[in-house]
């Protein structure tokens, strides 16, 4: 679809500009950098899940043909000793036990799939054929898998700096929780299992890296979704100067967080390129994919709930198991904690508030964000209680719902607990029109009837807020972030009017290189084809913190916006002074500057640009060139909502879920590209309804993944999924200076608990009122078989 | 997923494969490639030299002859469900091969491979059982014919010698009613459970049924005392019932973390219902 004028770029959905580059197979991932004399670097996996090395011997390996080098922990610690943490925060005092995260393992295994050694050969099936003839000799320990039972008494120890295996404590407290729970008529007390997920992106993770000795720089291309904090991290933890250090994260296929950490793989591709002096390349197959890169979620919540007998929620507390796995990513210790409690009172007014968090260390892939990060949790515990609560008090959960939002004119609101300040939001509105779109009471009798029929049909609700659009520097350093969260964009009009744009957060599917362009479009009065976006590349690229927290467009956005607003504010200086009139004497009408009451004396951006090139002929005071660069710090996060209501009918017999409908009605505030937002949507409804149905890391009690391929851990299939019926509300967030909100996590975050409410109804004539996800076909075939007997 | 090193023949003739069988150690006939080359990417299996018999002309095409369906081993799955040939004279076949994983693997793998390979949750086995196929296998000595019923031996075996080679399968082609229902698992789109059903009937009156069951335990199997319990039997839905809910009676079912013993037994008994349901219209 063409878009025929710049004025109109903004909010329409305009196809993908990334695609045909995409599609035909012309793109630029990192394994499509093949440099000359590239070796292949590869590593050699723990086959337990916690065992002590005994002994490796690589000297067979080191004698294969074609072997370039091989190296365990002892080699490389001199280079890197350690993974750093970026998020190292706590709020109990000195309770934070960061664990030594070793590159390769230092003694001791802790995960199934914890790299031991590393081999370097001058090509992948040298490289393969060598890992084979390491030899480690393993004394096997005793692994602990579940959160609960890792701290609990006589649990296997994972790290002596770790006593007790507990990483952290961590609370929030609002109000009297303890006091309104003794007082309320009703109370709930519910466990909640957020199972373990593995991220799954199309692309593994992948490194090429290029050491020059003579200059000392090294160049790494590195599946990231933050190149700029890919290249802090390596100059702390290797030593190597940042400026010595160029990060190219070019084209990236899909994150959903496990993209964020900084991987031991990508610092030992630098390691080795340094020391054999050729370049290192290092590609994870699938099934490495599964245990080497990040896993998320793996909670166990506890939850007590107070009510009134009309279903007002007066206290909530949670507490909270949340695995780190075997050692400290990146973000870890930020994304079970901040990113989880301050939100968890969700859409609700619920005065009386607390979380606590345990963090622990258990025998498996360490965790990380993984898209939502900590807020589908959070929400998942809301709306799984207030149908508990519903079903308690005898009333049906939309009314409950909306007993307990916080109303419109409740806003700007600071929950309970303090940390937050909702910037806008109208809850009423987004479950209005899902509930009118699926037509709720026509759907409540059609139920009825269903089930009369012996029909198990059941319909799920799900109202979430979700905060995003980190953020504020402030807040990120309050909460123990160790960066800020603002981010940068320059603009650059060439001499003709073309425009480059250079922006710090980071496209891997998101679609940037088409909205962004939209937003500068607008705002400069140009097309879009004449925009161009440069991301990803730490040379190019001013300075940024990348994509993830959906971020891209509140904060991105929103110093594209101020640099575009820059650039119009000189350029009216020198149109102003074309047109020999007073600057005030213009105004910017249709993509020009007009001269007031004379329409036809105009000149565009193009114009001033060429001018500002020129510039023989610019006002007093003016600068030859038209670029601007802005830093944009957001003075609030921003807090997209909104309703997703599922149908499904389970299959008696085999336990089996059919999604009947869907309908989801998001508000995100401004919309820069329809089509995009609804992209995201789709997306994040798969992998929320993946989680809530089918997805599952599964550890056996030894530490050994059982789900460590796609034969066996289910993501979702286009096959499978249900016709979506989205619609959407515009609610502008009042502060961020594109009016966005951030849509990358709210499928995701809004869809689980949907589902798993509508399958809890559909089962709730049988007296089941909770499985744990995901509901698997068997899982509740044999609730339901139990409940029948 | 680099396999280990292999030499690597192509064949031009069975005579040819046959020959190169008997001349390498350690050898493994390549076909369709969608079970072995998998396997061989993760090292499951390193064999020294791979015969890719994907090359000969004669193991490809489905034929009628004397009443029978005679389908090359190396026919793809695609070919059988774009057979009209198939859908006429066998609609159980018909029935089973659009639902073998996606489109692209079905134009590679092939009716032989998944036979021999005989994977627990392959679809194809279940089938073979239900129509009592005949396998034509090809060694030095000649051809010998097996029946299904004796041709699966345990999880991933056959009577298959390592220098034989399965050339043709026959089944009957009179177009007898069938039926293949297949639960899927969600990962990997195997079966967990799948059962195939043939069944003839007259005026009100079971002729004869066949059941076929794979995914539910190591070897794919007929469910005879459901068939024993059904044929000549006056048809209603009471007599279905019945005989399907003795459909996992005696069985060792498999357990994964996708499907406990209990519920691939659960699964077993409603699958062969409800293809008993369909087929018998009760
Ligand atoms: C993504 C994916 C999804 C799949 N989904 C399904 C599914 O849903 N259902 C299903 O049933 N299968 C499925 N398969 C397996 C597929 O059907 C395979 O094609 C089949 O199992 C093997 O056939 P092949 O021709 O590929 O054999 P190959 O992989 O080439 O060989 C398999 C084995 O059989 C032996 N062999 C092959 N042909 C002969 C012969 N003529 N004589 C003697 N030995 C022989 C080989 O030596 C090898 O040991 C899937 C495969 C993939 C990759």
């Amino acid at each position: 679809m063409a878009v025929a004028s710049p004025t109109r770029a903004f909010g329409a959905s305009i196809r993908r500009r990334e695609d045909p580059r995409l599609i035909t197979g012309r793109g630029k991932f990192t394994d499509d950098m093949h440099l000359a004399n590239a070796a292949t670097a590869m590593f050699v996996r723990s086959p337990h899940g916690h065992a002590r090395i005994v002994s490796i011997d690589t000297s067979a390996a080191a004698a294969h043909p074609g072997v370039l080098g091989v190296y365990t922990f002892e080699d490389v610690k001199g280079f890197i000793s350690g993974m750093p943490c970026a998020w190292p925060t706590t709020n109990t005092g000195d309770t934070l036990k960061l664990a030594t995260y070793p590159p390769l393992a230092d003694g001791k295994v802790r995960y199934f799939g914890e790299a031991v050694a590393l081999v370097v050969a001058i090509d992948p099936n040298t490289a393969a054929d060598a890992v084979q003839l390491v030899n480690v000799e393993y004394d096997p320990l005793p692994a602990v898998i579940n959160n609960e039972a890792a701290v609990a008494p006589g649990a296997p120890l994972i790290h002596d700096s770790a006593p007790g295996n507990q990483a952290f404590r961590w609370s929030l407290v609002g109000g009297d929780t303890n006091g309104a729970l003794a007082h309320a008529d009703v109370r709930i007390s519910q466990t909640l299992v957020n199972q373990r997920l593995i991220a799954t992106p199309l692309e593994t993770r992948c490194a090429v890296a290029d050491y020059n000795p003579a200059s000392g720089e090294v160049t790494v291309w590195v599946t990231s979704q933050n190149p700029h904090i890919h290249r802090l991290l390596i100059a702390l933890s290797t030593g190597i100067p940042e400026h010595k250090i160029r990060v190219i994260a070019g084209d990236v296929g899909g994150g959903f967080g496990a993209k964020i950490p900084y991987y031991a793989g990508e610092a030992l591709c630098i390691f080795a390129s340094k020391e054999l002096g050729v370049p290192v390349r290092w590609s994870e197959s699938r099934s490495e994919n599964y245990v080497a890169t990040a896993h998320g979620r793996d909670h166990i919540q506890h939850i007590e709930v107070g009510a009134t007998k009309e279903g007002k929620i007066t206290a909530l507390k949670v507490t909270a198991y949340a695995s780190l796995g075997a050692y400290p990513s990146t973000a870890a210790p930020g994304v079970p904690t901040w990113l989880f409690g301050c939100i968890i009172q969700g859409p609700y007014d619920i005065p009386n508030n607390e979380v606590h968090v345990i963090g622990v260390y258990t025998n498996t892939t360490p965790t990380d964000a993984y898209r939502g990060a900590g807020r589908p949790e959070a929400t998942y515990i809301l709306e799984r209680v207030i149908d508990l609560v519903a079903a308690k008090v005898g009333r049906d959960p939309v009314d409950v719902r909306r007993l307990n939002f916080v109303r419109k004119d409740q806003f700007p609101f600071k929950v309970a607990n303090g940390t937050l300040t909702y910037d806008s939001g109208d809850y009423e509105l987004t479950l209005g029109k899902a509930l009118h779109t699926i037509g709720y009471t026509d759907l409540r009798a059609w139920q009825a009837e269903q089930r009369a029929a012996g029909k198990l049909v059941g319909i799920g609700v799900s109202s979430f807020v979700e905060v995003c659009g980190l953020g504020p520097s402030s807040a990120a350093n309050a909460m123990g972030f160790a960066g800020g969260l603002y981010d940068s964009a320059t603009i650059r009009v060439h001499p003709t009017g073309k425009v480059t744009v250079f922006t710090g957060v980071h496209s891997h599917g998101q679609g940037h290189e088409t909205s962004f362009a939209q937003i500068v479009a607008r705002d400069l009065g140009v097309m879009v084809d004449d925009v161009d976006v440069i991301h990803g590349d730490t040379d190019k690229v001013q300075h940024g913190m990348g994509t993830y927290g959906s971020r891209s467009a509140p904060v991105g956005g929103g110093a594209l916006r101020m640099a575009g607003m820059k650039i119009r504010a000189k350029a009216q200086k020198i149109a102003a002074h074309l047109l020999e009139v007073a600057e005030e004497d213009i105004e910017w009408v249709d993509d020009a500057f007009r001269v007031k009451g004379s329409p036809d004396k105009s000149k565009t951006i193009p114009d001033c640009a060429f001018a500002a090139y020129m510039a023989g002929n610019l006002p007093a005071g003016v600068t030859p060139v038209l670029e601007e660069q802005h830093w944009y710090d957001p003075e609030n996060f921003v807090f997209p909502f909104g309703t997703h209501i599922c149908v499904v009918e389970v299959d008696r017999e085999t336990g089996e879920t059919h999604i009947k409908r869907y309908v989801a009605v998001d508000d995100c505030g401004e919309i820069i590209n329809p089509m995009l937002r609804d992209g995201q949507v789709h997306g994040g409804i798969a992998q929320g309804i993946a989680q809530a149905l089918w997805e599952e890391a599964v550890y056996d009690e030894n530490g050994q993944l059982l789900s460590g391929s796609l034969m066996d851990y289910a993501i979702p299939k286009a096959s499978v999924m249900p016709h979506l019926e989205l619609g959407h509300t515009v609610t502008p967030s009042p502060h961020n200076p594109l009016g966005v909100k951030g849509i990358g996590e709210a499928g995701t975050i809004a869809s689980t608990p949907a589902v798993v409410n509508a399958v809890m109804d559909a089962l709730s004539p049988l007296g089941i009122h909770h499985i744990d996800m995901p509901l698997r076909p068997a899982k509740v075939w044999a609730a339901i078989d139990a409940a029948s007997h | 997923m680099h396999p280990a090193p292999f030499a690597y023949k192509a064949a031009h003739s069975v005579e040819e494969a046959l020959q190169l069988l008997r001349s390498h150690e350690d050898a493994k006939i390549l076909a369709g490639g969608h079970s072995l080359i998998p396997a061989l990417k993760l090292r499951l299996t390193q064999p020294a030299v791979l015969i890719d018999i994907s090359k000969i002309s004669s193991l490809r095409g489905i034929r009628r002859e004397n009443g029978k369906l005679i389908i090359g081993s190396g026919t793809t799955h695609r070919e059988i469900e774009q057979s009209h040939l198939v859908a006429e004279a066998s609609p159980l076949l018909a029935s089973v091969a659009p639902q073998i994983g996606d489109v692209q693997v079905r134009h590679r793998g092939t009716f032989g491979g998944s036979l021999a390979h005989a994977d627990p949750a392959g679809d194809w086995p279940a089938a073979a059982l239900a129509v009592d196929a005949e396998l034509v296998i090809a060694g030095a000595h000649g051809t010998r014919t097996v029946h299904a019923s004796e041709f699966f031996t345990g999880m991933l075996t056959t009577v298959i010698e390592p220098d034989e080679i399965l050339t043709e399968i026959k089944v009957p082609g009179e177009g007898t009613p069938g039926i293949y229902l297949k639960h899927r698992n969600a990962a990997s789109g195997y079966a967990t459970v799948g059962v195939a059903v043939t069944a003839t009937h007259d005026h009100g009156r079971i002729g004869t049924v066949t059941i076929g069951v794979t995914g539910a335990t190591p070897v794919a199997f007929r469910a005879s005392i459901v068939e024993h319990a059904l044929n000549g039997h006056a048809v209603s839905a009471h007599l279905l019932d019945e005989a399907a809910s003795h459909a996992a009676d005696g069985l060792e079912c498999l357990s994964d973390i996708h499907a406990p013993a209990a519920y691939r037994s659960q699964l077993v008994k409603v699958m062969v219902r409800r293809a008993l349901g369909k087929l018998l219209h009760a």
